[in-house]
């Protein structure tokens, strides 16, 4: 009886947590993120919380503790077409894995909006995503600038296999090779986003090229990685990073970072839900959103506009 | 739900026969109490389409559980689970996507490397007296590391055999009763839980699972193999992680070898919720069974209410404490 008791106390407090947010809004948007507890995603969260304070819609915003847990993410996906909202935004972990739960959500006549990453589906109605090729290259014009343009560099990414891993190594050294043929990448290696190892293999490359001019970061963890063996090892490499970040946004402020590329997190966020909404209204989407990068360095980062899509 | 309670009926009566069934009915009535919140707070909680969706969701957590159960009841630990589900996975998928090899193969060698990885760590436990809970975090480990060397760190996908889905996906039920498509991966769930229900409670192996959580010294000291007994425990619940590992590769239509560290944590939780001992010597796996849905159900229903997710992982760390403490009462007053 008593366990009885306790649980229909926790089922009414449940109720209670709900109960709040619970006023006549006009969409329901459901939103299945890569993450939820890491700043980016905080940050994408962010974004579409704004615009649905602006369109008048319930935004919910879930996603898996790490980016390897596919299945999670399946079951948020399966209790969201469940809760029957008006429209999901959905960032694929696996772009194969959702095809059967993005037929049902289309069958329920619920319209889908892909962010982040696109899915190998016409389903989706449209992608609200980074040019991560062309943001990539930028990367690769400012490190040309900051070691004058020729000399070696190398790159540190996350991974091989991943969207963002892939089209940020080409991005750069595409770049690099068809625009400044005096700079040679002489290494591009992978840490998987972990600070510590991608640390590991920045000392390996610095030990192995002591001439080396300038390493690129390709996200967050690894940016951080590429300045903690700069650190150790004494050296005054030009370093660019990706994303933002408390601690690379010091390492810009300290100058062991040269700069960095931020993407518009609260922009992936917010157009997402914008197209949600204008899907259901009727209007035709384009088949990309593109939300934009930017440079950012010592001198513009508190910039109202840079401050404004940077995360600590 | 009529479907739920007559597929796990054999488990049930099997079950009531043995200890804990007062436990049982109790975590029972709080799934059912769990079911009337959230049905009467949400009318898009109780349809067919999210019960099958709840179920499909408890099925690889649920099998896991099962596994776990098994060990927990021997007054060992098991933390390589979730691994080891991902590495029986990968090895189905380098048999049929690499090798190119039929499906029987697939499914044949991931419930093998399973039981092999459970015969290692049973033999480790029990002839190196190393103690369970060390040596399965160390084979935690390796099977982590292991799945990424043998998947070339990347997800390997049953394109080619197109049946594989069908596992998990597919529906026998619902090809005979178009109206209940219910996933044969919960089929398999149910399947998995009567056949080690009837182990734990009608064989030889159940009766020495239970003797060596309760007194592992008696059991020896009677002339029992007792080493025997406990790598074929392990062994077991190892082919169950197999059968968990085609289960979520199927529903993926590919296997992931960075995904299962963490799968273990939700398998505990869902043994220790349906009254089972972390001590030993007690528990069942209707139990098991009823946790691991409760698992599922709190998951999917605070979801359906669009409680923000911090608060849904605090409410079901909620629900573990309190169901917990709910037994350790009873028993007190017992």
């Amino acid at each position: 009886m008593l366990r009885r008791t306790l649980l229909g106390a926790v089922g009414a407090l449940a109720l209670l947590a709900t109960a709040a947010p619970a006023q006549a809004q006009e969409y329901d948007i459901a939103l299945i993120s890569k993450g939820f507890q890491h700043q980016f995603w905080q940050a994408v969260k962010a974004g579409a919380d704004k615009a649905g304070a602006e369109f008048n819609a319930k935004v919910t915003f879930e996603g898996p503790d790490t980016e390897a847990q596919v299945d999670r993410q399946m079951d948020m996906l399966s209790s969201a077409i469940a809760r029957k909202p008006s429209a999901i935004g959905f960032a694929a972990l696996d772009s194969q894995a959702a095809t059967p739960l993005l037929q049902q959500a289309k069958d329920a006549g619920i319209p889908v909006i892909a962010f982040d990453s696109g899915v190998d589906s016409d389903i989706p109605l449209t992608t609200a995503t980074t040019d991560n090729v062309a943001a990539a290259a930028l990367a690769a014009d400012k490190m040309a600038e900051l070691i004058g343009g020729e000399g070696k560099v190398a790159v540190v990414a996350h991974d091989q296999t991943s969207r963002t891993g892939i089209d940020r190594v080409d991005g750069f050294v595409n770049q690099i090779k068809s625009k400044y043929p005096k700079i040679e990448v002489v290494s591009v290696q992978y840490g998987a986003g972990d600070q510590l190892q991608s640390t590991e293999i920045t000392k390996s490359i610095l030990l192995a090229n002591p001439d080396l001019k300038g390493i690129f970061g390709a996200n967050e963890g690894s940016a951080l990685g590429v300045i903690n063996g700069k650190k150790e090892l004494n050296s005054s490499v030009v370093v660019i990073g990706y994303d933002s970040g408390a601690a690379q946004k010091a390492a810009i402020m300290d100058g062991s970072m040269a700069g960095a590329i931020t993407q518009n997190p609260v922009g992936i966020g917010y157009e997402t839900v914008k197209a949600a909404i204008a899907a259901l209204k009727g209007e035709t989407l384009p088949k990309v959103i593109d939300t934009g990068f930017f440079w950012y360095d010592k001198t513009n980062i508190d910039a109202p506009e840079i401050a404004a899509v940077l995360y600590d | 739900m009529a479907t739920t309670d007559t597929a796990a009926k054999p488990g049930l009566l099997a079950g009531i026969r043995g200890s804990g069934a007062y436990h049982k009915l109790l975590a029972f009535s709080g799934l059912i109490a769990l079911l009337v919140v959230f049905s009467l707070a949400s009318p898009n909680f109780l349809q067919t389409a999210n019960i099958l969706a709840i179920l499909q969701a408890t099925s690889v957590n649920g099998v896991l559980a099962i596994a776990a159960t098994l060990v927990i009841i021997t007054g060992g630990i098991d933390l390589s689970v979730g691994t080891l589900m991902t590495f029986c996975a990968v090895v189905a998928g380098v048999i049929l996507t690499y090798w190119g090899l039929p499906l029987p193969f697939g499914i044949l060698g991931a419930i093998l490397a399973g039981a092999a990885s459970g015969l290692v760590s049973g033999a480790v436990i029990a002839k190196l007296k190393v103690p369970p809970f060390i040596t399965t975090l160390g084979m935690m480990l390796i099977l982590k590391g292991l799945s990424l060397v043998i998947s070339g760190t990347k997800p390997i996908y049953f394109n080619g055999t197109p049946d594989f889905n069908q596992i998990s996906l597919g529906s026998i039920v619902g090809s005979v009763i178009p109206v209940m498509p219910i996933p044969n991966g919960v089929l398999i769930l149910f399947a998995v839980a009567v056949i080690a229900s009837f182990v734990l409670t009608r064989t030889a192996l159940g009766r020495y699972t239970f003797a060596l959580g309760s007194n592992e010294e008696a059991v020896r000291l009677s002339g029992v193999n007792v080493d025997r007994w406990k790598i074929a425990v392990y062994a077991s619940a190892g082919a169950v992680c197999g059968i968990a590992g085609l289960l979520i590769a199927s529903r993926l239509n590919s296997a992931q070898p960075a995904l299962g560290q963490g799968y273990e944590l939700d398998a505990i939780a869902a043994v220790v919720i349906g009254g089972t001992s972390l001590s030993g010597g007690r528990g069942t796996v209707l139990g098991t069974l009823i946790g691991a849905l409760i698992i599922s159900v709190l998951a999917n229903g605070l979801r359906i209410l669009s409680v923000a997710q911090e608060w849904q992982t605090v409410v079901t760390g909620l629900i573990i404490i309190v169901a917990v403490y709910a037994d350790i009462l009873r028993r007190r007053k017992l």
